[in-house]
């Protein structure tokens, strides 16, 4: 009975807030309409730099067949390699492609020639990933010149295997796709972890901590009574989530929804309790907010959200087994785009009743009723 | 007096002075807060800088192999010799890739064809599919060009036909970050992200917080002009911000191995007016809000979000549509992270990164003139 009356307490607290029940319902539309659109990793309109010292037959066709290849974008025909640098330099070229003098002579006497590929690495994926297009299509241009060369019935011999990438769950490698789970996540952990953070540790400075002590509830309902309303805010939010990755992506999951509302529930409840416990501890706001943004900073890029845990070095990868984030992301992302079934989560879902366990008992404990 | 004018100045620097002095007293008695603020940026700085790698390794792989014979054992070999792959699972079946795919154990399936060698040997053809999750597109191409080009230099090396007519080989040469580091991308993004976040964090509950004790009264009716309130609330947030900047370059340099390959002075220089601008961004938001709560609630879980993803940290600005890119040029740490990659790792001099020095120098001027037009030196 009195749990009722102190969930009313809660309730009428938080939606008497001028701030936060439109930022609650704000926030994710923000968030799903636009984040996604800037997290993006496709590799696509990379601008290339030409250098052709060749200027041949065959030199011109390879430049060609970059450019009409969809990824890349020719920015610039440099006649030196000093003036291509400089064009890196000033961001105007992502990838330098350098045709040598003697290309075509040394193709057709030598049989070997050589160009060269330069790209600016200093973001790693675009680097890594540009340098493998753009090579992928220089051996595409060999193969195509290779048939042209050699009469017909030798090259049957050449191509022995035939190696085949087939995308599975994504077809069209849309990043998209992957993102916008992982920052349904991302959003659901940013409420419910920084509302219950201020939450005690609000009453405390406000004074008002001191009538909830001496209420005759006991500690546990006094922290069951302020988590009922955070799982109400994390339903909704998960809700909006849900509508606007229909609407706007036409994302629907692949799975069962019933899973990932059974998933959100366990771990909005490990969040909040941690929100909570770090609210029993602070004894300013402002504390209880550096805390809570660097756990979830931490377990946000901990997740494997943006780069795979397994790229992680060995005790990277111990840190981020303690992210509730990683197994919540890894859910989500199985659940909306494989359709993996409850039964093949068990691992994950072990792991966040762990981490609610956890933190509500810690919060529980830590909860002073007397100074 | 001689000159009233002087006078009049140095009684107000000695007031500012004293309003600064207050302002310390104020951040420094409040112990715990301020060894947060200090160990913080270090930790993430660490962590993340580490943490985050884009260079792929130890992808999981299942094998179905149905001839199980020389060269696809060869094969499977080859795979794992680099540290790109690991064999995870041998299928029995090629159905079993999905199940394999959807408990999340593996990121690619090698199917070989049925008799490979055999097929290979006498009917001079063999396929192998590569199936990639590709619910993780990077992952999925990086590795899949992984495999194809291992998998295709081991059938050189297997039809020994030596030489290769016609071959065009293309060299590839890394500029800038020529062995892949990922911190080099990282840790300038990482320094924005922190510098920002955690001065705007500090500086907005700045002003809420003597609104919210009452005490806000008492600077009201002090003869100190509005402007240097703002400003001397700033000076000692300026000064811990100037500590992590100095921790944080430390750090990157001498532990995370990133260059300091341009001018370590203009470095400093836009470093400095970065703080200024992340500060008065926090006293923006100090001045327009009423309470503590809704100051954090702006600086601490509005701006994370757009900071992480919009500013070019994580995700290159030039793959954003246009009007996602119109929002990111209004986020401070899009300009700096571009001017620091230029210092750092480009090693460019000053007159690269003018634009964004005077970006930032704008950005300042303007927001210290929004929050002294928003500052009521009345009480409600």
């Amino acid at each position: 009975m009195i749990l009722k009356y102190l969930v009313e307490k809660e309730f009428k607290q938080l939606l008497r807030n001028p701030i936060i029940p439109k930022f609650i319902f704000a926030f994710p539309f923000f968030a799903l309409l636009i984040l996604p659109m800037a997290a993006n990793f496709e590799v696509k309109d990379l601008n290339v730099c030409v250098v052709d010292n060749n200027r041949s037959t065959y030199s011109e066709r390879l430049v060609h067949q970059v450019t009409a290849s969809g990824y890349f974008r020719l920015s610039k025909v440099a006649g030196t390699y000093q003036e291509a640098l400089k064009s890196v330099d000033k961001d105007e070229s992502d990838i330098i492609l350098i045709v040598p003098p003697q290309f075509e002579q040394d193709l057709i006497r030598e049989q070997e020639a050589r160009v060269m590929i330069l790209p600016n690495a200093v973001n790693g994926i675009k680097g890594g990933l540009g340098s493998a297009y753009l090579a992928s299509i220089v051996s595409d241009f060999n193969r195509d010149i290779r048939a042209e060369l050699i009469p017909a019935g030798q090259t049957a011999k050449l191509s022995g295997i035939d190696v085949t990438r087939i995308f599975k769950f994504n077809p069209k490698l849309k990043y998209k796709f992957f993102m916008v789970p992982a920052i349904m996540v991302m959003l659901l952990s940013i409420i419910t972890g920084f509302l219950p953070a201020f939450n005690i540790v609000a009453e405390k400075e406000a004074g008002t901590i001191e009538q909830l002590n001496v209420t005759p509830a006991s500690k546990f309902y006094l922290i069951v009574a302020k988590l009922i309303p955070f799982w109400t805010i994390g339903f909704v939010v998960l809700n909006i989530c849900f509508g606007v990755a229909w609407l706007f992506y036409g994302m629907l999951p692949a799975g069962s929804v019933l899973t990932i509302y059974l998933f959100a529930v366990v771990f909005v409840l490990a969040f909040s309790g941690l929100g909570l416990v770090i609210s029993n501890y602070a004894n300013t706001i402002q504390q209880a907010v550096f805390l809570i943004f660097f756990c979830i900073i931490t377990f946000i890029f901990m997740s494997g959200m943006y780069t795979p845990v397994d790229n992680m070095p060995q005790w990277a990868q111990y840190i981020s087994d303690i992210s509730p984030l990683k197994y919540f992301i890894q859910v989500m992302r199985l659940v909306y785009l494989k359709g993996s079934a409850t039964a093949e989560l068990v691992q994950p879902m072990l792991a966040l009743l762990g981490f609610a366990l956890v933190f509500n008992s810690w919060a529980v404990l830590s909860y002073r009723k007397s100074n | 007096m001689k000159n009233p004018q002087l006078h009049k100045a140095r009684a107000n620097w000695t007031f500012f002075m004293a309003f600064v002095r207050k302002e310390f007293h104020h951040i420094f008695r409040d112990r715990t807060s301020i060894l947060i603020l200090l160990v913080m940026p270090i930790l993430m700085l660490v962590l993340f800088g580490y943490a985050l790698n884009t260079e792929v390794k130890n992808s999981k792989i299942a094998v179905y192999d149905p001839s199980r014979d020389v060269v696809t054992r060869a094969m499977v070999e080859k795979l794992q010799i680099n540290n790109y792959f690991m064999l995870k699972k041998v299928l029995n079946n090629a159905s079993e890739a999905e199940k394999a795919f959807q408990s999340g154990e593996v990121s690619m399936v090698i199917v070989f064809s049925e008799n490979f060698y055999e097929n290979l040997l006498h009917g001079g053809y063999a396929q192998i599919q590569l199936l990639a999750d590709g619910s993780d597109p990077n992952t999925a191409s990086i590795i899949t060009t992984y495999a194809t080009t291992i998998l295709s230099s081991y059938q050189m090396e297997l039809m020994k036909t030596g030489k290769i007519p016609y071959l065009i080989t293309p060299e590839i040469k890394l500029l800038y970050n020529p062995s892949m580091v990922a911190a080099y991308n990282f840790v300038p993004g990482v320094m924005g992200m922190i510098l920002l976040l955690i001065c705007a964090m500090m500086t907005s509950v700045s002003i809420t917080r003597e609104k919210e004790r009452g005490t806000m009264e008492v600077l009201l009716v002090s003869p100190m002009k509005p402007l240097y309130v703002i400003l001397s609330k700033a000076v000692p947030y300026f000064f811990l911000s100037l500590v992590n900047l100095a921790t944080i370059l430390i750090i990157s340099y001498f532990i995370m191995h990133v260059p300091i390959a341009g001018s370590l002075f203009w470095l400093l220089v836009i470093s400095l007016v970065y703080i200024f601008v992340c500060l008065s961004l926090g006293l923006l938001i100090s001045t327009v809000v009423e309470t503590q709560m809704a100051a954090m609630i702006i600086s601490a879980m509005g701006l994370m979000m757009p900071v992480m993803l919009m500013s070019g940290m994580m995700f290159p600005i030039e793959n954003m549509p246009v009007y996602v890119r119109w929002i990111s040029e209004i986020i401070p740490a899009r300009w700096y992270i571009e001017a620091i990659r230029k210092l750092m790792i480009k090693g460019l001099g000053f007159s690269a990164i003018i634009q964004e020095l005077s970006v930032l120098v704008g950005m300042g001027i303007v927001l210290i003139a929004i929050s002294l037009r928003k500052f009521k030196i009345r009480l409600e």
